[in-house]
């Protein structure tokens, strides 16, 4: 299971910033996200009409969420499959192992997940002797590499292609030391050569879901490698993880949503393979999974329904919101400290791990408003960070720095005379010491500030509130 | 059980019991009508752009498409292709009646074994069932005549696909579908396995940059079989809305 590191927030944060090699892989990888996603989006003039589309959907299904799930079991069993319904992250590692164990697997292939990072699957299953082997190319590095995701479609955004190199020589033991790594497609093939085997000899396939859809009893999971569809096609057992906010009702909704995705994901108008699982190989079939079984994980979301949080519940994970983040863009998606990096884990892991272990997250944003901006389903993602903070304050969580100094700004704030007063006699001071320089770069008690950036000195023509009335007065006359 | 406690904490969170019976009434309504959302403008064309909006969508992707007037071209079609690409001739082919039809006598130095795809095969000769022109599209349910390996193993697929298979929009498809198929198990329409596929296989997980042939095939090459009349006399453009 993934160690929550959250409360380290500020210093995972600064050493990201000082770590040369995360900088150049951020560097590098976060202007072509932004730039595809722009080009994508301006193909398509109805693009901002269907992310109404989508938030109404999803809200249409969370306001009937109960009855989706329901009709939705009920379909995946019409098809020969079978719905393990889990309450707990340690239910569904113990539904996962039971599959397993009966299937008298040994090794586990897996396609790209992220509700199985939250629960923790693989660590479970190798403790009980059967190897996982996660065949995305992102994860195949992340875990040879014993690390996890920092990214939530593109596991390996921190590292570099001197980082890769390096790990498949260190780990592909059996081939030549001196082989020759001349072009980032070279490491492609010895990785898809790798793991072609493991997709072979692999006892049960484990996926993850996009969407779960209700009308057919169906799973869908989008990929561009194709090492998903592998791993639900060739071993005899097929499990799917999915949390049970994923369900959709109809294959229309999910369209909808699936012209969203992608786009807002990784700058395409759809990916490569969007699959679509329906139950068992049918009796004349010559491929497919003999057993099909969804674990269906609740994990804390039902908690989320009724509050503040129900609208997180929209989220179809596409990273947008990370990508355009710039905070996350400074330190990546390790220092969060947790599965969900970026805005949506800023929202998210407070509700899952707790806020009194995450708290620096949802104060880790400069509130610019460009996650709320790019979500395909409208999640207000600043709003609710706010509402997180709201909640560490009033359950005293908050350093007692900040509390003092918030509630030394609330007695001024609800005294506007005194505000007043203070903004003046403030910005006076602030101008006799700046000297007319413009700015300041350093200020006493403003170390942390200046130490970054400056600080602008204040404009002559004094306060907001002074100069509003001068401009009253002026149009007056 | 979890089931009923997951529903219940659900329930609990909406502030109210199971839906009584008329709003499942309608629930269920809404899932039999299954109605559209706003659908996009761009591949409601007439029906020769339709297909020429598919076409470039393909090649965008970065898969090639060669039109073709009839199965009778199709042997020289791969013959061509595989001596072009450098690839051995040699085939897995879905055991689709339309393929089993085609007759390989002019070329007959192609091996041909009609299956399941395994680990060595190089190239397959898949059966598309149809094409969306919105993103460049291939639609592949699997069925006893079109194994889903076919997609996955080789490192090259070659997809004999009807232009009058061509849509619009993916909801098109959907209405197809519900229309034409029964599904031996369920009695329902969704096979088990179906594969929406636009372009080869790639992966942009080093350093975001875009590399072709990860798991899935490298290239992906589509025979386009001209069965439509002529351009402007083919059936009327796809429905709107």
């Amino acid at each position: 299971m993934v160690q929550v590191t959250s409360p380290a927030f500020k210093r995972n944060a600064a050493a990201a910033l000082e770590d040369a090699g995360l900088q150049k892989a951020l560097g590098k990888a976060k202007g072509a996200f932004l730039q595809r996603r722009a080009a994508a989006v301006a193909a398509l003039p109805e693009f901002e009409t269907l992310r109404d589309t989508g938030r109404d959907i999803k809200n249409h299904t969370l306001a009937n969420l109960d009855f989706y799930l329901e009709t939705y079991a009920a379909n995946v069993e019409r098809a020969g499959g079978q719905v393990h319904w889990c309450s707990t992250a340690a239910d569904a590692r113990a539904a996962v192992l039971d599959i397993c164990r009966k299937a008298g697997a040994r090794t586990v292939t897996k396609g790209k997940s992220m509700i199985s990072e939250e629960i923790g699957v693989n660590d479970h299953l190798e403790a009980h002797g059967i190897q996982p082997v996660e065949t995305d190319l992102g994860e195949y590095i992340i875990q040879l590499r014993h690390e996890h995701p920092s990214h939530i479609i593109a596991p390996a955004f921190h590292l570099n292609r001197e980082d890769w190199e390096a790990q498949f020589r260190l780990s592909h033991t059996d081939l030549p030391k001196d082989r020759v790594f001349n072009e980032r497609r070279d490491i492609l093939a010895e990785a898809r050569t790798r793991l072609r085997q493991k997709f072979l000899a692999a006892d049960v396939g484990i996926t993850g879901a996009n969407f779960l859809i209700a009308e057919t009893g169906s799973s869908v999971i989008v990929t561009n490698e194709g090492n998903g569809d592998l791993t639900q096609t060739l071993p005899r057992v097929h499990i799917v993880l999915a949390s049970i906010e994923k369900v959709v009702p109809t294959l229309e909704d999910c369209t909808s949503l699936l012209r969203l995705l992608a786009r807002s994901a990784t700058g395409q108008d759809f990916s490569v393979y969007t699959t679509f699982s329906t139950g068992v190989r049918r009796p004349e079939d010559l491929d497919g999974p003999e057993e099909y079984h969804v674990v269906l994980i609740d994990n804390g979301r039902s908690n989320m329904m009724g509050t503040d949080f129900q609208e997180m519940l929209r989220c179809i994970r596409c990273a947008a919101c990370m990508n355009h983040c710039p905070v996350y863009g400074a330190v990546g998606g390790h220092a969060y400290g947790w599965v969900y990096p970026g805005p949506m884990g800023s929202v998210l892991t407070p509700t899952l791990v707790g806020v009194d272990k995450a708290g620096h997250l949802p104060n880790a944003s400069t509130f610019c408003g460009k996650c709320e901006s790019v979500c395909p389903v409208k999640i207000p993602l600043p709003k609710l960070m706010r509402h997180w903070r709201e909640r560490e304050f009033e359950r005293h969580l908050s350093p007692q720095g900040i509390r003092s100094n918030l509630a030394l700004w609330a007695w001024f704030a609800r005294r506007p005379s005194a505000y007043r007063l203070a903004t003046r006699l403030g910005i006076r001071a602030l101008s006799a010491l700046s000297r007319g320089k413009g700015a300041f770069r350093w200020l006493p008690f403003a170390g942390g500030w200046t130490e970054g950036r400056d600080l602008p000195a204040p404009e002559p023509g004094g306060t907001f509130m002074a100069r509003y009335q001068a401009r009253q007065k002026e149009a007056r006359r | 059980m979890s089931k009923e406690a997951i529903l219940g904490a659900i329930r609990r969170g909406l502030k109210r019991g199971p839906l009584p019976t008329d709003q499942r009434a309608m629930l269920e309504g809404r899932l039999a009508t299954h109605p559209r959302h706003l659908i996009p403008a761009r591949s409601r064309l007439p029906r020769p752009e339709q297909i020429a909006l598919f076409i470039r969508n393909v090649e965008k992707e970065f898969g090639t498409v060669e039109r073709v007037p009839d199965l009778a071209a199709i042997p020289a079609a791969v013959a061509d292709f595989l001596a072009a690409q450098n690839l051995p001739a040699r085939l897995v082919v879905a055991p689709h009646p339309e393929l089993a039809a085609i007759d390989w006598s002019a070329r007959p130095m192609i091996e041909r074994e009609a299956r399941r795809a395994r680990d060595g095969d190089v190239v397959s000769l898949q059966h598309g069932w149809a094409g969306v022109a919105e993103t460049g599209t291939i639609l592949f349910p699997s069925d006893p005549v079109r194994p889903a390996t076919l997609n996955l193993l080789p490192e090259t697929e070659i997809v004999v696909l009807r232009a009058s298979a061509i849509v619009g929009a993916y909801e098109e498809a959907w209405d197809r579908l519900r229309a034409e198929r029964k599904d031996p198990l369920t009695g329902g329409f969704m096979p088990r396995n179906l594969m929406f596929v636009t372009g080869p296989s790639r992966s942009a997980d080093i350093e975001q940059t875009l590399e072709l042939g990860a798991h899935g095939p490298r290239r992906l090459h589509v025979l386009l079989l001209e069965d439509e009349a002529a351009p402007g006399l083919a059936s009327p453009a796809a429905p709107g809305g």
